[in-house]
């Protein structure tokens, strides 16, 4: 058995390099695509890691945040001068100071306006209210209670369904002219008489209003910053975990009227995002305020509840739906949707997508006509609207149209999976526009929706539910099959407040062969530095152990939106490929050179340029890299060193799809679902490394388990936000996870239009999984009971209530 | 980040200076055990104790299970861990202690929660209370000068977060008495591993000569306290144990507790499932008594 030995004065955890034989050796390093140990992990599982709270600078100041105890409560006014009399405490900031720095609103990049400290009005419980700022961070919390706000509580609005009523109370009195509750007008997808002509020609309706219900991405670390502003150079250094730090950056220099090239964004390590770090929160504009106001760094770190119940919550589409079939077949969808954004309007999403890319709600099938359409409705709850690990709202639209397939089929009284096999797009019709405007790149679904029968043996288990059926037992069989378009987006059809959703990349292969890829994407957790590694190591045959990945410093990086929607692999990913073959080419006019052959004459092999016809002479990419850095005579045209930039711009979104299957069993007495089964089959078209993938399914599948059976962020009747700690808002455990694990299988189509033929993974398996155990929950509830529909989450007293023919949506 | 506000903290040196530090601190003290119920509402502010007396140092007199006579003592600083890995408990009451402590929690609280801390937080929806309660054991009480008595746990719980501990009295012990024939059972339905029950139901039997002898029921989160269901007991003394007989005291159950509506689930959910947990956790009980 191998010994630990540990040098002294190294940290207790220090194990030596990552590449010993504790963590698997440089060989098992693939020189290129294969399964290889994240290089990043080493840090990671050994508490190395670099996080938000780990920076302490000199003289760094601390900070925490009155927040309003109502939902709806006019501010009569702000008495802070018991704070400011405590002896830790450098300066509170209220709505009234940031007015003097124009920062009292900030723009969403939803063009909607947000308060960054609630001046005139709170407009949701625990909004942000006052910034205190003190010596330490046990002062900054004593003090909170020492800001004396005079507070008119106004009747609140929760409901989404009543926001809208004439006697609801007006939110956001603020914007001129606004005289309801309607955040923005409609917005439709999909050519209405047909669809309307397609039901009228219909054997079958079904119809259901579905909720997917407020929900909150959660990642471990939850948000915070470190801002620091050099009183005498202007030089502002923002350290802050975010998904988009280039983005960031620009909205800072727009916001705060800052110099763009004077601000510096730092992202260390990041623990986790999964879309809540994507937008700029109110925290952030106090702490650049409160840097600059008190001259001095200033950290502010949210704790679990702020992280809850104020940053970026997901979903909280409610679904007035229709879907049709004639013949046997599917043909039409038809949905209305009300989307509730909170208070403010700040959803994330590409900016002519005002529903996010809700509309690709007709999923895997080939309808013959569709319509979308969707009203966003202010009421008084959190903002936020992100993507919560999917591609801006696919996951609801694909909650959506996977339930209503099931709905269909259970009221054309046939089996949820024949139902989608007559349905599917076929492998030969692709590429494929869809009824709402979407060009679909590839895919073989009636392939993967085989395979996923196979391992589930699924005659096996209708059989076996039948058996339980009979004995007083409640099984069910869930079914999803998903297609997502990610990787936005191609600059003609997609920005962010103006600025194309494409990605740079730069390498450099250094005198010795090895190099330095730096990325706009940001890692939270994904891999980046594995997978791009191996990107760099298909393309180069140079070792991923030898390619060092930088992301995370706005000063080292080209500039890009970043990591959400899946994008890292079909946007980054393809700038890397492409600056790897520009980095190839050049090699190739310096082993030219070297050969003394014309660069046509050359052929490539994996790692070394070498004489067509005479494969023996050849030079291999460390002897180039060594030459291009040499005081070697270079032709006309032809500069030294070896690198290369790229800004990369993708032809169209990349089109993953899986088929899953979930068996799940129900006490009767209880209402408790209990998951044994998870199956997975993921195609993203060409996997870089299969264990990161495998490892993103698995992440994702849990996190979808929770969405299905446990988490909701709801709210009182006066809109108090009821969920807003881990004792209240439940994340899955390894023990809710299927009893028979994750069983996965995979096809590989690959993207058409991709370098390397990828598609993206990390947020299939959550964008599937939800309505993969809903509809197995209703599967048993069905079988047995004869129950047709229940809201998400799945817990016990829902699904009791669901059993016993009571279920009210959650509210 | 959540900072608890300002408190002084104390070591004890014994049970009698931990007595001694409450009596001098006059109420403005609380003790610590354990930790996992004290510091996270110390954190969110819930609690602001003035002063923290920490009994951690004094373990090796109060970590303890032992059988003295017809008895089973538990010192009150004894971790849920020992009490989830003794053979003891786990001969003496099969298997109602293993049942409760296998799903209180996680394996984190478990490793430092403790016997006294579970019950003195009286947490109506606890797990390790309702096996107290269905056992029918007798809390300790030590106050100044070494002066002890001994309460019953219908008496212990007086409301929730509220217990008969006095405030210069500290428990430290826990007493059980041994009956032939037993078997136990704790049946739990939570929303997620680890969560608190939304509704708990513990049961013991002591069955000899096919006759119930002995019947302690309780329910947890289903009232201000662990609901001692005594009517139910009554219902099952003197009876030969069958599935029938367990339904009418799940029914007795369902009938007597006093559950409210929550974010775990509405109050007519948890009652019925009331029901349902006793009736199986009688069911194993009974199963476990006669193999024993």
């Amino acid at each position: 058995m191998a010994t630990t030995e540990t040098t002294p004065g190294r940290h207790p955890n220090w194990y030596g390099h990552a590449t010993g034989d504790k963590f698997g050796k440089v060989a098992d390093a693939p020189v290129g695509f294969g399964h290889m140990k994240r290089k990043e992990d080493a840090r990671f599982i050994r508490g190395l890691g670099d996080y938000m709270d780990d920076v302490r600078l000199p003289g760094m100041l601390h900070s925490a945040i009155v927040r309003s105890p109502y939902a709806h409560a006019r501010i009569n006014s702000i008495d802070t001068s018991a704070a400011l009399a405590h002896p830790k405490v450098a300066a509170v900031i209220i709505a009234k100071d940031l007015e003097t720095l124009g920062l009292a609103w900030m723009p969403t990049i939803s063009y909607d306006t947000q308060a960054v400290l609630a001046g005139d009005k709170a407009r949701f419980h625990l909004q942000e209210v006052a910034f205190v700022i003190a010596t330490d961070a046990y002062a900054a919390q004593d003090a909170l209670q020492l800001v004396d706000v005079d507070y008119e509580v106004l009747p609140a609005i929760v409901n989404c369904r009543k926001t809208l009523d004439p006697d609801a109370p007006l939110i956001r009195d603020d914007k001129v002219g606004q005289t309801d509750n309607l955040a923005s007008p409609l917005w439709e997808a999909g050519d209405k008489a047909n669809c309307d002509r397609v039901f009228a020609e219909a054997d079958v309706v079904a119809k259901r209003t579905i909720l997917d219900p407020r929900c909150h991405p959660c990642p471990m670390e939850t948000c915070g910053m470190v801002a620091d502003m050099n009183p005498a150079t202007g030089q502002l250094n923002i350290y802050n975990g975010n998904q988009a730090p280039h983005a960031h950056r620009t909205v800072y220099a727009q916001v705060a009227g800052l110099p763009e090239q004077n601000i510096r964004i730092l992202c260390n390590d990041i623990g986790g995002g999964f879309g809540n770090k994507v937008p700029v929160y109110p925290g952030y504009v106090c702490a650049i305020a409160g840097s600059i106001v008190a001259g001095a760094p200033v950290k502010w770190i949210e704790d679990r509840s702020e992280n809850l119940a104020s940053t970026g919550f997901a979903r909280d589409y409610l679904m007035y739906s229709e879907m049709c079939s004639k013949n046997g077949r599917i043909t039409g969808l038809r949905v209305d949707a009300i989307a509730d954004h909170g208070a403010f309007d700040s959803t994330a999403q590409a900016t002519k997508f005002p529903a996010g890319f809700f509309h690709i709600v007709t999923g895997s099938y080939d309808l013959d006509g569709a319509h979308c359409q969707v009203k966003a409705v202010y009421t008084n709850k959190a903002p936020g609207g992100v993507a919560y690990r999917c591609s801006f709202r696919i996951t609801e639209a694909v909650y959506l149209v996977e339930r209503m397939v099931d709905a269909l089929a259970m009221e054309m009284n046939v089996d949820p999976i024949e139902l989608r096999m007559r349905s599917f797009i076929r492998a030969d019709q692709f590429p494929y526009e869809t009824a709402t405007g979407w060009v679909y790149d590839s895919g073989d679904y009636h392939k993967a929706m085989k395979l996923a029968m196979e391992i589930a043996d699924y005659e096996g288990l209708r059989r076996e539910q039948q058996e339980k059926l009979a004995k007083g037992e409640m099984m069910g069989i869930g079914v999803s099959f998903f297609t997502e378009g990610v990787g936005a987006g191609p600059r003609r059809h997609m920005d962010i407040l103006g600025l194309a959703m494409n990605d740079g990349a730069e390498l450099r292969v250094h005198p010795s062969g090895k190099a330095v890829v730096s990325l706009s994407a940001q890692t939270q957790g994904q891999g980046h530095e594995t997978t791009f590694a191996q990107i760099v190591a298909e393309e180069l045959g140079i070792s991923p152990n030898e390619i060092m990945v930088r992301h995370g410093d706005t000063d080292k990086t080209p500039y890009g939106l970043g990591t959400y929607g899946s994008r890292s692999t079909p946007v980054s990913g393809g700038a890397v490929a492409v600056v790897s073959r520009k980095v190839r080419d050049k090699a190739r006019q310096f082993a030219a050179l070297m050969l003394e052959t014309r660069a046509e004459d050359l052929a490539w092999e994996k790692g070394r340029w070498f004489v067509k016809g005479d494969p023996e002479r050849g030079a291999t990419i460390e002897s180039i890299a060594e030459y291009a850095y040499s005081t070697s005579n270079l032709p006309e045209g032809l500069e030294g060193g070896l690198d290369a930039n790229a800004v990369y711009d993708p032809p169209n979104l990349t089109y993953p799809f899986g088929a899953y299957i979930s068996v799940v069993d129900v006490d009767p007495g209880t209402g408790k679902v209990h998951m044994r089964r998870f199956i997975a089959v993921d195609d993203c078209g060409v996997r870089i490394n299969p264990m990161i993938v495998e490892g993103q399914i698995h992440g994702g599948l849990v996190e979808g388990i929770g969405q299905a059976l446990m988490e909701i962020i709801s709210f009182d009747e006066q809109g108090n936000c009821m969920n807003a700690s881990f004792m209240d808002y439940l994340l899955p455990t390894a023990l809710e996870c299927p009893t028979e694990g994750f069983e996965l299988g995979e096809t590989v189509t690959p993207c058409p239009h991709h370098p390397i033929g990828a598609k993206g993974v990390g947020e299939s398996p959550c964008v599937g999984s939800p309505p993969c155990i809903a509809n197995a929950v209703i599967d048993a509830l069905y079988q047995a009971k004869g129950i047709r529909h229940m809201d998400i989450p799945c817990f016990p007293a829902r699904v009791w209530a669901a059993m016993n023919g009571n279920e009210q949506p959650p509210q | 980040m959540q900072t608890p506000a300002p408190c002084e903290y104390s070591r004890a040196t014994s049970v009698d200076d931990a007595i001694a530090q409450l009596q001098a601190l006059g109420g403005n003290a609380r003790i610590l055990a354990g930790g996992y119920s004290l510091i996270p509402m110390m954190k969110l502010r819930l609690a602001n104790p003035g002063h923290v007396i920490d009994i951690n140092p004094i373990e090796p007199e109060l970590n303890y299970i032992r059988q003295e006579g017809n008895e089973i003592r538990i010192g009150a600083l004894t971790r849920h861990v020992n009490m989830l890995e003794s053979d003891l408990l786990d001969r003496t009451f099969p298997h109602i202690f293993r049942d409760a402590e296998a799903v209180l929690a996680d394996p984190v609280v478990r490793n430092r929660g403790t016997m006294g801390g579970s019950l003195c937080q009286s947490d109506p929806a606890e797990d390790l209370s309702g096996v107290v309660v269905a056992l029918k054991g007798r809390a300790v009480l030590r106050g100044p000068g070494g002066a002890e008595r001994v309460v019953e746990m219908d008496e212990f719980h007086i409301g929730p977060y509220m217990t008969a501990v006095g405030p210069t009295e500290m428990l430290i012990e826990v007493r059980f008495d041994v009956h032939p024939g037993f078997g136990g059972a704790h049946e739990k339905v939570e929303r997620r591993a680890g969560d608190f029950a939304i509704v708990a139901a513990s049961a013991g039997l002591s069955i000899q000569g096919g006759v119930i002898r002995e019947a302690g029921v309780a329910c947890s989160a289903v009232g201000p306290t662990t609901m001692h269901i005594k009517r139910a007991e009554q219902a099952l003394v003197g009876k030969a144990p069958s599935e029938q007989l367990f339904q009418q005291a799940g029914q007795i159950a369902s009938a007597d507790c006093s559950p409210n509506s929550d974010g775990r689930g509405p109050a007519d959910y948890k009652r019925a499932v009331a029901g349902v947990l006793t009736q199986r956790a009688l069911s194993r009980a009974a199963a476990t008594a006669l193999r024993s």
